[in-house]
């Protein structure tokens, strides 16, 4: 499982390597952590002509807070582990990280490098997409941003052109006082998740659900938001009782694929449970 | 072919090597340093750890040339002449090696973590642990003997 | 010699034999300078890749290299043109003719019978290189249809060897009794239907070889052998029209066996042959996704068994059939796991009538061999879920119907079936036991009586269980093991071996021998292993027979030893050899001694070999509580105990570690670990992101009790064979506690692995059909009453 061959190029700066990336002609790969690419490269299911590291680019390992929690594309997992800041700025971000992947690739792997890879059983992408993260990309042409929930196009598959370089990714402002809860299952600690759910709401004066995101994953094609389970719990009272009633229904109508590690009908029923799992360890956040 | 430098355990050096050596393998070319081992090549078993700049890493996720000029520690840094380190000497006592394979890997991630974190509890060892496969031991006595060896990295 | 040779084994009070040492292989693993085969230094390497058939089944109608041979770096590609005569590799255990027409050439000829079999070799300056140039390999196969179950195998619609006339070789039967006549009329009969996953060892070190030609001397050295290196020395020496002095075999540093590793693969001659071929050294290092489909697959079995018993749960019968799938050829031990689960399914249980089938199938998959416990851990869930439901069906407690039927003290040696092919070189009796009062032991350790009241209870979510499983542990297989001892003249003693280091501690383990042996200290003893060149003749380490077979001849050795040391002193005393006492390595008499130092000359050497025909049965059981969430299917092992006799204990803490780590094999036997192909042959479980073994959050709560209460009658030592038996009762003590837990859905865990979607889709099946549909869904036959 030794490496194709390609050329490797590390540029200083990220104009350098939107250029390296046009004149590949598409046949070029960004190198960021590295842990999801390089296992593609060792079982040469990627055979890039070049090989564009981005270590040598400055300014893209930040982690800003201004009510909006932003990501540089360049930083790792154990940064958003270790920042104390985010335990209050955004404490989701901090819960789903600890699910990633185990200790030594957390040491590695990127915010930009997840997206980009865009696996549908992982975390990151369906924090994004559940918490309504926008994501900021350069190319040859200019910037842009582009909602997550319209980022991931399928399994593998984002809607980057092959020029395009991710630059970070904002999460809006956490409010004191929300209420979240995360649950994936998996078969061991740390392997991809066959079934997962991702909760955050707020709570209003009368103490009823608002804002409320429901994010799922591992499911097939790419995370979604469950908007039926949005608008059932929305306005609601949270009580244990709602929860099992909206986790039930709320998965009925979701696409759920078949793969060798479950069949769609053991897929639907997990991804209820972890919702209303997620749901019942909401309550228990948040104050 | 790149000409590349890499600092290993405290000493230089200077290489022409492909560009698609993976840094475990830029190791283990070189004279004596062979303890670092590989047994998957796609960053699941964690047999190939060895830290860098201070964190335990995956070598063979790693392309040598993303090592250049960085600090890099292997298990042949870890006794010092003749003597094993405390980790060694605790991992020794409670037999928490067999065939040895995965050993490397394990010291050198469970040597980051505790100079990071030498107030460890068993939980976070066993979930540090989970990212290294060995097939021998049933991993518990790996946990007795970190668990013994922290109180030398407090 | 012959009397002396017979002594047991005595502990003093200041053995070695008994203290858990610390193992003199850590110092070098521990520091990283161990020596695997990728690590052994040599010039001018060339590095070897195979190529691998990307198609289940087909007759090659097209294979040219040429683009492959001509890619700069690459020295040479090697088909089975080069080869001329292609060697096949022989049966090396449960050798019969049937194997004859399935075993497999070393490299394929006009057929390819699995993906991943080796269909050239490229040999390069470097191994990525050498894989660059195999993307321009151009190979075409005729396709023809695939047969990937014992069911299709058996229709012999599709066959593997067209000559052969068939997809089975060979029916192993193990007979007692006449269970015809005890079936008949029996009050209870039940009859059930399981199967066991494909799986395998992994061990975590991948195979790998480096091979060097001396054309000056016509002298070939290969590191990277284990496990059997003296067999495969001559199989190889004979393939490539080699005397045996002219190759020699070196075993390194091994990373794990258990089983897969050390066979003659394919890979044994190629990488040799290569060498020669090419007047370069060879290195070949297996990566993972090869070893995922070329090393030895296991396991593979589907089964229906029935059991017969009194009413008041004596087991009077037991008969059935098992298919088991071993891949598209015979390997050197192919036939081993197909005759332990017929001859070993009664286990530690007397059960006086058998009529058991082991059915061997060819299927185009990679072939199997044997993993530890090979055909125990099977046969013991078959057994072992009989059992349970047999007490749930005649009211009888689970403890109440192992202690009943397990085989009491007063019938050992007690035989085993009868196998109709009889491995000739050992025979088949446990060799004796305190079955019960272990199994009793096992019970108090674990708490059984006390967690009764959690059986089926659901608590926090989850349904609780616990369940049992006896077990017995063949070991020593004979037919011999060598050693030769020297004693240096600066009295240090070299003590060389024909066992193989595997990673099990054999090096201390030895030592510990040898040292109580000649009274001396460890430091003083160098135990050798692992090179042809070491002993006359040795036979390796499998079937879990190193302490056994290599400790005995070590024993022995130093028994020769001492008497050829008394004898020396006595001519330099002027006395006899009864009059010299030995004591802290020096030969006494009146006062007076001499050092070994003394007295080795330019060194006094020893050859030994130990000779065995009896098996020795380790035996005991297990316990298990677990707890199931429903809503996922996931089993959280709670407790988790073993309790075992070795009949002597050598070194406590690598015997612990022995339980320990294949327990936590058996575990990844039950929840995670499986092969999986799809219906065109291509295997799906390609990476170790699919191929899941145990990590350390996985299990735990294990608790082992390994105990040296009846010593072996059959070997110096009193020692058995122990390494497998952590892991034999799994598979039935697991399925046991689960069903216990899910009593109230009426689920039976019949099939491996229990992954939590099969464990989901058993209770919701249950649900949504009710317990009576259920109780006939599953092919049972339960009958109470004539």
């Amino acid at each position: 499982m030794k490496l194709p061959e390609f050329e490797y190029r590390s540029p200083a700066t990220l104009s350098e390597a939107i250029a390296l990336l046009v004149a590949a002609d598409g046949e070029a790969k960004l190198l960021s952590g590295g842990q999801s690419l390089m296992p593609m490269l060792a079982f040469r299911m990627a055979t890039p002509t070049v090989l564009v590291d981005l270590r040598k680019v400055e300014g893209l390992d930040a982690i800003e807070i201004n009510g909006d929690v932003r990501l540089g594309a360049r930083v790792r997992w154990c940064d958003i582990e270790k920042d104390q800041r985010l335990a209050t700025a955004h404490p989701l971000l901090q819960e789903a990280v600890r699910h990633i992947a185990h200790y030594q690739i957390r040491n590695s792997g990127t915010v930009g490098g997840s997206l980009a890879h865009a696996d549908p059983a992982a975390e990151f992408p369906a924090l994004a997409v559940a918490c309504g993260a926008v994501i900021s990309t350069v190319a040859a042409n200019g910037s842009r941003t582009v909602a997550a929930e319209d980022f991931f196009l399928g399994p593998l598959v984002t809607v980057l052109e092959p020029d395009e370089i991710i630059t970070g990714i904002s999460f809006p402002a956490w409010k004191a006082g929300r209420r979240f809860g995360f649950q994936e299952f998996a078969r061991r600690r740390g392997d991809f998740a066959i079934a997962g759910a991702i909760v955050h709401y707020d709570v209003d004066a009368w103490g009823r659900m608002a804002d409320v995101h429901v994010g799922a994953f591992g499911l097939g094609d790419t995370p979604i938001r469950l908007q039926v389970a949005e608008s059932l719990l929305d306005g609601q009272q949270p009580t244990a009782e709602l929860f099992e009633r909206v986790a039930a229904a709320a998965t009925e109508d979701v696409e759920i694929q078949d793969d060798i590690h479950a069949d769609a009908e053991y897929r639907r029923s997990l991804l209820g449970t972890m919702l209303m799992r997620a749901l019942q360890s909401s309550s228990r956040s948040g104050d | 072919m790149m000409q590349i430098g890499i600092t290993i355990n405290n000493v230089s050096y200077e290489r022409e090597v492909p560009a698609r050596t993976t840094l475990a393998d830029f190791i283990r070319g070189l004279p004596g340093l062979t303890g670092t081992h590989v047994a998957c090549e796609h960053g699941v078993c964690g047999a190939c750890t060895v830290v860098v700049d201070g964190a335990a890493v995956r070598s063979c996720l790693m392309l040598a040339a993303q090592a250049e000029g960085r600090q890099i520690e292997t298990v042949e840094s870890l006794a010092g002449d003749g003597e094993l380190s405390p980790l060694q000497a605790a991992f020794r006592k409670h037999h928490a090696l067999q065939c040895g394979f995965c050993t490397s890997g394990i010291l050198m991630t469970m040597h980051a973590l505790l100079r990071d974190e030498p107030d460890v509890d068993e939980e976070r060892v066993r979930e540090v642990l989970s990212g290294n496969l060995c097939r021998c031991t049933g991993y518990q006595p790996i946990v007795d003997a970190v668990m013994e060896a922290k109180q030398s990295y407090g | 010699m012959g009397d002396i040779l017979r002594q047991t084994y005595q502990p003093k009070s200041n053995s070695f034999i008994g203290q858990p040492i610390e193992r003199v292989e850590d110092l070098r693993f521990l520091r990283g300078r161990g020596t695997y085969v990728a690590d052994v230094e040599v010039q001018n390497e060339l590095h070897a890749v195979i190529f691998r058939s990307p198609v289940a089944h087909g007759r090659i109608t097209h294979l040219d290299v040429g683009a492959a041979a001509s890619l700069p770096g690459v020295a040479a590609v090697i088909t089975c043109k080069d080869i001329g005569e292609v060697p096949i590799i022989p049966l090396r255990q449960q050798v019969f003719d049937e194997g004859i027409p399935y075993l497999q050439s070393v490299i394929a000829v006009d057929k390819v019978r699995y993906v991943g079999e080796p269909v050239a070799v490229v040999l390069a300056e470097t191994a990525a290189i050498a894989e660059d140039a195999l993307e321009l390999i151009e190979f075409d196969v005729e396709e023809l249809p695939v047969v990937v179950t014992t069911q299709a195998a058996a229709t012999d619609r599709q066959l593997l060897f067209e000559e052969s006339g068939t997809n089975c070789p060979i029916v192993m039967t193990a007979s007692k009794g006449d269970a015809e006549k005890a079936f008949a009329s029996a009050p209870y009969t039940r009859r059930e239907s399981f199967s066991v996953q494909r799986h395998f060892a992994l061990p975590m070190e991948t195979r790998g070889l480096l091979a060097v030609w001396d054309e000056a001397e016509e002298q070939l050295t290969v590191h990277g052998a284990t496990k059997v290196i003296f067999f495969n020395r001559a199989l190889l020496a004979k393939m490539l029209g080699l005397s045996n002095d002219q190759v020699e075999l070196i075993e390194v540093d091994v990373g794990g066996a258990f089983g897969a590793r050390g066979e003659f693969y394919p890979e044994d001659f190629l990488i040799p042959f290569a060498a020669r071929h090419t007047g370069r050294p060879v290195r070949w290092i297996e990566d993972r996704r090869e070893n995922l489909m070329a090393m030895n697959h296991a396991r593979e079995m589907d089964a229906e068994i029935e059991i017969a018993c009194e009413l008041d749960g004596t087991v009077i019968g037991l008969r059935g059939n098992i298919n088991v799938d071993i891949g598209a050829y015979v390997r050197t031990n192919g036939f081993t796991a197909p005759r332990n689960v017929a001859q070993f399914c009664s286990g530690p249980y007397d059960i006086a009538n058998i009529a058991l089938d082991a059915s061997v199938f060819m299927t185009n998959k990679t072939p199997a061999g044997t993993y530890r416990g090979p055909g125990r851990f099977e046969a013991s869930f078959f057994m072992e879920r009989l059992l349970h439901l047999a007490a749930q069906d005649l009211g009888i407690d689970q403890a109440e119907i192992r202690r009943k039927n397990l085989i009491p003290e007063a019938k050992m040696p007690f035989k085993m079936a009868r196998m109709a092919h009889v491995d000739p070189s050992s025979e088949t009796e446990c060799d004796g036991g305190a079955y019960g009062e272990v199994f009793d032991r096992c019970l108090e350790e674990f708490g059984w009586e006390e967690k009764q009241h959690l059986q089926g209870k659901l608590i926090d979510g989850r349904y609780h269980g616990i369940g049992l499983g006896c077990f017995v542990e063949g070991g020593a297989a004979g037919p011999r093991e060598g050693v030769r001892m020297r004693l240096e003249s600066d009295g240090s003693v070299i003590v060389n071996v024909g066992s193989s280091a595997v990673g099990q501690g054999l090096q201390t383990i030895l030592g510990q021998i040898a040292a109580d042996g000649l009274g001396l200290p460890m430091e003083r003893i160098s135990i050798r292993h692992g090179s042809t060149s070491l002993v006359k003749e040795g036979f390796g380490s499998f079937h879990s027979r190193s302490t056994v077979m290599g400790g005995s001849a070590v024993h022995n050795a130093c028994i020769e030893m001492m008497q050829r040391i008394r004898e020396k002193a006595a001519l330099r005393f002027g006395c006899s050899a009864e009059a010299i006492e030995i004591l802290d390595g020096k030969a006494w008499h009146k006062g007076a001694s001499l050092d070994f130092a003394a007295l080795a000359g330019e060194g006094l050497e020893v050859e030994h070999s130990f000779p065995n025909s009896k098996h020795t049965y380790s035996y005991g059981a297990h316990a298990a509580h677990v707890a199931v969430d429903p809503a996922t299917g996931h089993v959280e092992i709670l407790k988790y105990q073993t309790v075992e006799d070795v009949g002597r204990v050598i070194n406590p803490a690598t015997l612990h570690g022995q339980v320990l780590g294949s327990a936590c094999q058996g575990f990844g036997s039950v929840f995670l670990e499986e092969i999986i192909y799809d219906e065109n042959g291509q295997l799906l479980t390609g990476t170790l992101a699919d191929y899941l073994i145990p990590t350390s959050t996985d299990f735990r709560g294990v608790d082992s009790v390994s105990l040296g209460l009846r010593p072996c009658p059959n070997n110096p030592l009193g020692a058995k064979g122990a390494g497998e038996g952590g892991l034999i009762a799994v598979g039935g003590t697991l399925a046991n506690a689960i069903a216990a837990a899910l009593s109230s859905f009426d689920v039976k865990p019949h099939h491996l692995p229990l992954t939590p979607r099969r464990i989901w889709h058993l209770i919701n099946d249950s649900k949504k059909s009710g317990f009576a549909a259920q109780a006939q869904a599953n092919s049972t036959d339960a009958r109470t009453g004539q």
